[in-house]
């Protein structure tokens, strides 16, 4: 185990030491300390290593993560895992507004609420979130899964394109183009998965699938009046 | 941009730090304002008294004998006590009105920044640690404070175009965020007699609040119809001499994290302000719900 002390060294060394790990570096597992809500902890990351974050943190934790697993001990800031492509984000506490934005890939976990925005423009990233969620989460969402375990606040999946949306829990209200769907044996089994590498005990039978009516996809002429 | 910090005190022993820590609180928030910075302080209530807390642009002329000449023009003992560009003027609670307006008469330049029993306001342009730093914040002792650093958008970078901004007598408020329809509103307010100063959205959103009050709506009735009058961006933070209040707008993008122990309840735009405060690793931690009014009272 490496560890990093963001008491004694800056942030930019703590990331350059973490982009220098090679594909087959033997340094596997990291440990960073004192975080205390610092911005762009563990972000860019490109190696196949562990980093854990003792304590929370502020904006963008985890970002643009490729291959690497990062685990949080604590809360994280806006925009944890935002465009991350591959690997793992896993916050022990809550996320602030707009976690997995616009990610391609990689599986983030929040083990206690999501704020506003969760999974904003989503393209290909699994998000499992415990707890529950805030409004606008999966705006424009076009790929990827987004599982809550509890409730979803208000314009669930506005103006999704493709993703899928489980919600346990009871859901406010839903955004403009997204509706109920059919709980299918292949979402089952999708939604079996990421329950299982998330941690949570939740029962896939429990869950509601959401995502596109597909109105939007083309321009409807009848409402040319509201343009 | 703009960062907000406030510290509401339910532990009293705390309250002879309450300046020191929000001075902390206040440079950590330095990177999402560093235009000015200002703080507004809940001190000590002394019997019968009130102050008013007055800012100039000419201390060297405007501050010397004003304890004397404001006390002969309303009739009673008015003691100074001056702070860099600010001077906080101790008068009987039953002369504050009279002052306020003496004051306009026989030293027309200086600005009032807060009026009540215990709030004192302080702000100035520049870097939140050299704003601190003159006005001795860390040194300050009181059961609450609100400060904000401030980015500007929506008009100048001046003295009066920063927080806090006093929306009645022990009141005040902070604004992360920028309002889209102030002008309007603006002018409906004026046309109703409500003086406004500056171009700033935020002092028309203290004006905004002060007006709701006046017609009639408490603090916590007022803040819940600014979310349906006021377009635009906000986080809110308000003091009350008793109470602190906290609302967002419905999008709420404009950051808020808030922790609470059984010593203090503690507002940050960042949890990066709350982290030096005690025992924050085992506080309440969490963010705020848009539209959505909060309040503590002592």
């Amino acid at each position: 185990m490496q560890t990093l002390d963001l008491a004694k060294v800056e942030l930019r060394e703590v990331n350059s030491t973490l982009h220098a790990q090679k594909e087959d570096t033997n340094q596997t597992s990291w440990e960073v300390v004192n975080p205390k809500g610092s911005h762009a902890i563990a972000v860019g990351l490109d190696a196949p290593i562990e980093v854990t974050i003792m304590g929370s943190t502020g904006y963008y934790c985890g970002g643009m993560n490729k291959q690497a697993t990062i685990n949080v001990k604590g809360s994280v800031g806006p925009g944890a895992a935002e465009n991350m492509m591959s690997g793992a984000l896993i916050v022990d506490g809550d996320a602030s507004q707009y976690a997995g934005a616009t990610g391609h890939g990689g599986l983030l976990v929040i083990k206690g609420n999501a704020s506003s925005r969760c999974g904003i423009s989503m393209k290909g990233i699994d998000i499992v979130v415990h707890g529950n969620i805030g409004h606008m989460s999966a705006f424009m969402a076009q790929s990827g899964n987004l599982v809550v375990c509890g409730d979803a606040g208000d314009a669930l999946g506005d103006s999704c394109y493709e993703a899928r949306i489980f919600v346990r829990g009871s859901v406010k209200s839903l955004g403009a183009d997204c509706e109920k769907k059919e709980m299918r044996v292949e979402h089952i089994e999708i939604l079996k998965d990421l329950l299982e590498r998330s941690g949570c005990d939740a029962k896939p039978e429990e869950f509601t699938r959401y995502g596109s009516a597909r109105n939007l996809y083309n321009f409807d002429v009848d409402n040319a009046a509201a343009y | 941009m703009c960062g907000i910090v406030g510290l509401f005190l339910k532990d009293r022993s705390l309250e002879p730090k309450l300046g020191e820590m929000l001075t902390d609180m206040l440079i950590v928030m330095s990177d999402r304002g560093p235009d000015s910075a200002g703080i507004a302080i809940y001190g000590t209530d002394v019997d019968d008294n009130s102050k008013l807390t007055a800012q100039s642009e000419n201390p060297e002329t405007d501050f010397p004998n004003l304890d004397k000449d404001l006390g002969k023009e309303i009739g009673c003992k008015v003691s100074t006590r001056i702070i860099d560009t600010h001077v906080v003027i101790e008068m009987p609670t039953d002369k504050l009105e009279a002052a306020r307006e003496a004051l306009t008469i026989i030293r027309p330049d200086m600005r009032i920044m807060s009026a009540g029993d215990v709030i004192e306001i302080y702000k100035e342009v520049g870097l939140p640690k050299d704003v601190a730093a003159r006005f001795h914040l860390e040194k300050m002792k009181g059961s609450h404070g609100i400060g904000h650093t401030r980015m500007a958008t929506e008009s100048r970078v001046t003295t009066l175009g920063a927080h806090p901004f006093s929306t009645g007598i022990d009141q005040c408020l902070v604004h992360n965020g920028s309002l889209s329809n102030h002008n309007s509103l603006r002018r409906t307010l004026q046309r109703d007699g409500v003086v406004i100063e500056t171009e700033n959205d935020t002092e028309v959103g203290a004006a905004y609040l002060t007006w709701k009050m006046k017609q009639g709506s408490s603090l916590g009735e007022a803040l819940e119809s600014s979310i349906d009058d006021l377009d635009g961006f906000f986080t809110f933070v308000v003091g009350t001499k008793d109470g602190f209040g906290v609302v967002r707008d419905q999008i709420a993008c404009k950051p808020a994290v808030m922790a609470e122990t059984d010593q203090y309840v503690a507002f940050g735009s960042e949890y990066r302000a709350l982290v030096n405060l005690p025992g924050i690793e085992g506080a309440k931690v969490w963010e705020p719900e848009p539209a959505t009014v909060y309040f503590w009272e002592h």
